[in-house]
């Protein structure tokens, strides 16, 4: 029941609309209430999505379409872009304080994830910046909280400080911070309680606890599976705390992680991680284009495009759709096809770019022979140019001298003979159907390379 | 009769106290939602496209999801041609009704608990953080009260601090926990577990399970295995399987609902942190999509923070309060 994200969506639409040289105002229309729905089922706050169409929309129109691209292809990277931008740009570093101990508050709803991230914080901070990271069990309300941080730095080997559940949350930050200065901690994370960003006797100890401790970050951690709510949350405690950056968690799952834009949008607060997991170091810097990508549902399809783009020659493929029509099409345009397919990367790493790829029944494991590829290569490159025309005229001697030329064998000189045979047969199908469907042209021969 | 004033007096003429707490709970969602409700009928004198528009984004924004909304909103439509409703005093009650009616899907669904006369397995899943162990903690003291005797299982071998959590909340509650130290086999805490319950001769076992997020591949096995072993155990365990969701989740829970309901059968929702402003909304398209009821809500961290779900309270509580207003005035 996963959802369709944007290009499957406006597959439909796309279809209308191709061929066109500039993208019309009718057109963004339909495509943006694609785009909408899209948005909202990634969890997009509305309001945000109406915003964000806006925008795009009035970027879109009238907009010259790229000569590698379709309208529709253009309009998705529009929206890919834009979305890009607005998540904001490289991820910043850590602000750590000019006097030490830097401070770092975990500020956030229940069970978003606030004492498993001040772990990971803590390891990253050891191991990429060299600190020597304090905890401090601030939660007296959730049982057992603060085992839960005494285990994991446990297992960091790392101290936590702690006074029990009889002392305000307040006193034991000031006291964690006086055993910082005595024991040269140069960082100190404050693992707060979970809390509504209602309740307002709850955000109010997070304000004492902010006033006292002077935090330079103030972390609010949000879970990557949030809904419409996360605008309201994100808005409250940014309000209240002025919070300096947003954590992700728990996007290791399959959520489209919308909130990250809802967030984004009404605080304009940099994400700063993303949590990938459950162990301590499942903490990853945040990407801008790819959870742009994984919003929009479409795996990195705009790095397809783009790769496309970069490396198949219009033109070319243009003349390799007539001589399909044609019937006219040679082994030389068979090695011409491989080229170009090989000049956009990795098979299996293209493939891997494709929406919707991982979920075709019995192509989960598929691998992409490489090897194999550059054997077919190698056994046209040892045929003259009439046989490469003419495949007929290769006959059992002829065979023997390509398959000794190639370091190949018989056997692959006559499969590879006969996935030529058959594909023009199939081309020759496919033309028939396109004279009545006029589908776009797909990459001849491509199966032939999947084990 | 109408069908707010036969709801209200159904209401009211039950357990008071019950829906005070629940109506206490869903007011901050209740307000938020109902003032929009309203602004929406005072703006509107008349129901066309634009209010229909309107209502669509308001669901939408509750978390209901694209195609559950459009669902509801064409059926609206039809029922306003139908009742030839052409202004607005009318479509609350109309809207609050097909909620209702889509989440019902015209069978009366059972939100009771599958007792049983001897042992009852409950086992509680759902992903990371949601709140399975605080409801787990939140049933036993339902079920002491009412006068069963319960043991609870500390099936998350996993989490830091997630055994402990488990014990604090026996202590408070004053049930047994049964446990095994940290990193143990969850199914053979399971199977100790069954063992000492069938001794004690308990009424009820609740297990816990670590929370795991549904697309965890070997995850989600090892939680089938657990189920397995409960089975062999107890022929028809476990009789309840419970899915927590939070209402702050927004489309994946759908897609959670149906991995966990495919892995362990789930037989029940606890909708958790109602409490906060999140509507929850995702469990119309749940109970729509996977016909799964929702069983209870959580309304917050305390012990007496759980509530039956009443899908007629649930819609009462997200609609009524204004035409209450308007009824008193
Ligand atoms: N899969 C996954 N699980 C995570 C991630 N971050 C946290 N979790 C899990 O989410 C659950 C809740 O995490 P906690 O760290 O206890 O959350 P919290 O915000 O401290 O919770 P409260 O203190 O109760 O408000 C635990 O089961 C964690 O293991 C993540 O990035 N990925
Ligand atoms: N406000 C509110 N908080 C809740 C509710 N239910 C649970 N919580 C809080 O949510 C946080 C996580 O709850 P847990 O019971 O630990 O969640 P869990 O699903 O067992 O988490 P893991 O075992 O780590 O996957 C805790 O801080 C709970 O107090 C609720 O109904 N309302
Ligand atoms: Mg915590
Ligand atoms: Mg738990």
């Amino acid at each position: 029941m996963a959802f369709e994200g944007l290009a499957q969506r406006l597959q439909g639409t796309l279809q209308k609309i191709k061929g066109k040289g500039k993208i019309s105002e009718a057109d963004v229309k339909e495509m943006m209430r694609e785009v909408r729905f899209a948005l909202i089922e990634a969890d997009v706050n509305l309001k945000v999505v109406k915003e964000f169409v806006k925008t795009v929309s009035e970027r879109a129109v009238g907009q010259d379409v790229m000569k590698s691209l379709t309208p529709g292809q253009q309009v998705v990277k529009i929206v890919k872009d834009e979305l890009t931008n607005l998540m904001g740009g490289e991820q910043n570093p850590i602000q750590f304080a000019r006097k030490s101990p830097t401070v770092i508050m975990m500020v956030g709803l229940q069970g978003a994830g606030k004492t498993t991230t001040t772990g990971k914080l803590a390891t990253v901070l050891r191991k990429r910046h060299n600190k020597k990271p304090l905890l401090v069990a601030a939660d007296i309300y959730r049982p057992a909280a603060i085992q839960q941080l005494e285990t994991i730095g446990k297992q960091l080997t790392l101290p936590v400080f702690s006074l029990g559940t009889d002392v305000s949350p307040v006193e034991i930050v000031r006291q964690a911070l006086e055993e910082a200065g005595k024991e040269h901690h140069d960082v100190v994370i404050i693992d707060t309680a979970g809390r509504l960003h209602v309740d307002e006797k709850l955000m109010q100890e997070l304000k004492d606890i902010q006033t006292l401790s002077k935090p330079d970050e103030v972390f609010l951690v949000v879970d990557a599976m949030t809904g419409q709510d996360a605008v309201n949350v994100a808005k409250s405690f940014d309000e209240l705390l002025g919070i300096t950056g947003v954590v992700l968690t728990k996007l290791d799952g399959d959520t489209r992680g919308g909130a990250a834009l809802s967030i984004r949008s009404v605080t304009q607060k940099p994400i700063k991680f993303v949590g990938m997991g459950e162990k301590m170091d499942a903490l990853e810097p945040f990407h801008p284009e790819r959870m742009a990508s994984r919003i929009l549902g479409m795996g990195d399809v705009m790095s397809l495009i783009e790769k496309a783009q970069e490396n198949v020659d219009e033109e070319k493929a243009k003349e390799l759709e007539q001589k399909f029509r044609t019937q006219t099409f040679t082994l030389d345009d068979f090695l011409d096809q491989l080229q170009q397919v090989k000049k956009m990367g990795p098979l299996d790493e293209i493939l891997k770019m494709m929406p919707g790829f991982n979920k075709i029944k019995g192509l989960e494991n598929a691998q992409v022979d490489e090897s194999q590829m550059g054997r077919v290569e190698a056994v046209i490159r040892s045929m003259t140019i009439a046989e490469r025309t003419t495949p007929e005229i290769i006959n059992a001697n002829r065979k023997k001298r390509i398959a000794k030329g190639s370091g190949t064998s018989i056997q692959e000189v006559n499969r590879l003979l006969k996935q030529f045979e058959e594909m023009k047969k199939m081309v020759k199908q496919m033309t028939n159907m396109q004279q009545k469907g006029k589908k776009k042209m797909k990459m001849p021969g491509f199966d032939s390379f999947f084990r | 009769m109408s069908f707010f004033k036969k709801l209200k007096e159904k209401i009211t003429g039950t357990n008071e106290t019950v829906t005070e707490k629940f109506k206490d709970g869903l007011t901050k969602t209740r307000d938020s939602f109902t003032s929009k409700v309203n602004d929406l009928v005072a703006r509107f004198r008349e129901v066309d496209e634009d209010f229909f528009e309107e209502l669509e984004e308001l669901l939408l924004q509750a978390d209901v999801g694209v195609e559950t909304v459009m669902e509801l909103v064409d059926q609206l439509r039809w029922e306003v041609k139908r009742k030839n409703i052409k202004n607005t005093d009318g479509i609350q009650s109309v809207i609050s009704e097909k909620l209702v009616e889509i989440y019902k899907a015209g069978e009366e669904l059972d939100a009771n608990l599958n007792m049983q006369d001897d042992l009852t397995v409950i086992l509680m899943v759902g992903v990371n953080g949601v709140g399975k162990t605080t409801t787990i903690g939140k049933l036993a003291a339902r079920l002491k009260e009412e006068g069963k005797t319960v043991m609870l299982a500390a099936g998350d071998t996993f989490r830091a601090g997630a055994i402990d959590q488990l014990v604090v909340w026996g202590e408070r509650v004053g049930v047994e926990v049964i446990r095994q130290s940290e990193g143990s086999d969850p199914a053979a805490v399971m199977y100790d577990a069954i063992r000492a319950a069938k001794n004690r001769k308990v009424d009820v076992l609740i297990c816990d399970t670590a929370g795991r997020l549904q697309n965890k591949v070997n995850l989600m096995n090892e939680l089938e295995k657990v189920h397995r072993v409960i089975g062999k155990e107890i022929e028809g365990a476990p009789h309840e399987v419970l899915l927590a969701l939070d209402a702050t989740t927004g489309q994946n829970a759908l897609i959670q609902a149906q991995t966990f309901k495919e892995a362990t059968n789930v037989t029940g929702i606890v909708l958790t942190k109602l409490d906060g402003t999140a509507k929850g909304g995702i469990v119309l398209a749940i109970r729509n999509k996977l016909n799964i009821p929702v069983k209870f809500v959580g309304l917050g961290e305390g012990m007496d923070d759980l509530q039956p779900f009443d899908p007629e309270k649930y819609v009462y509580g997200l609609f009524a309060e204004g035409l209450e207003e308007e009824a008193w005035e």
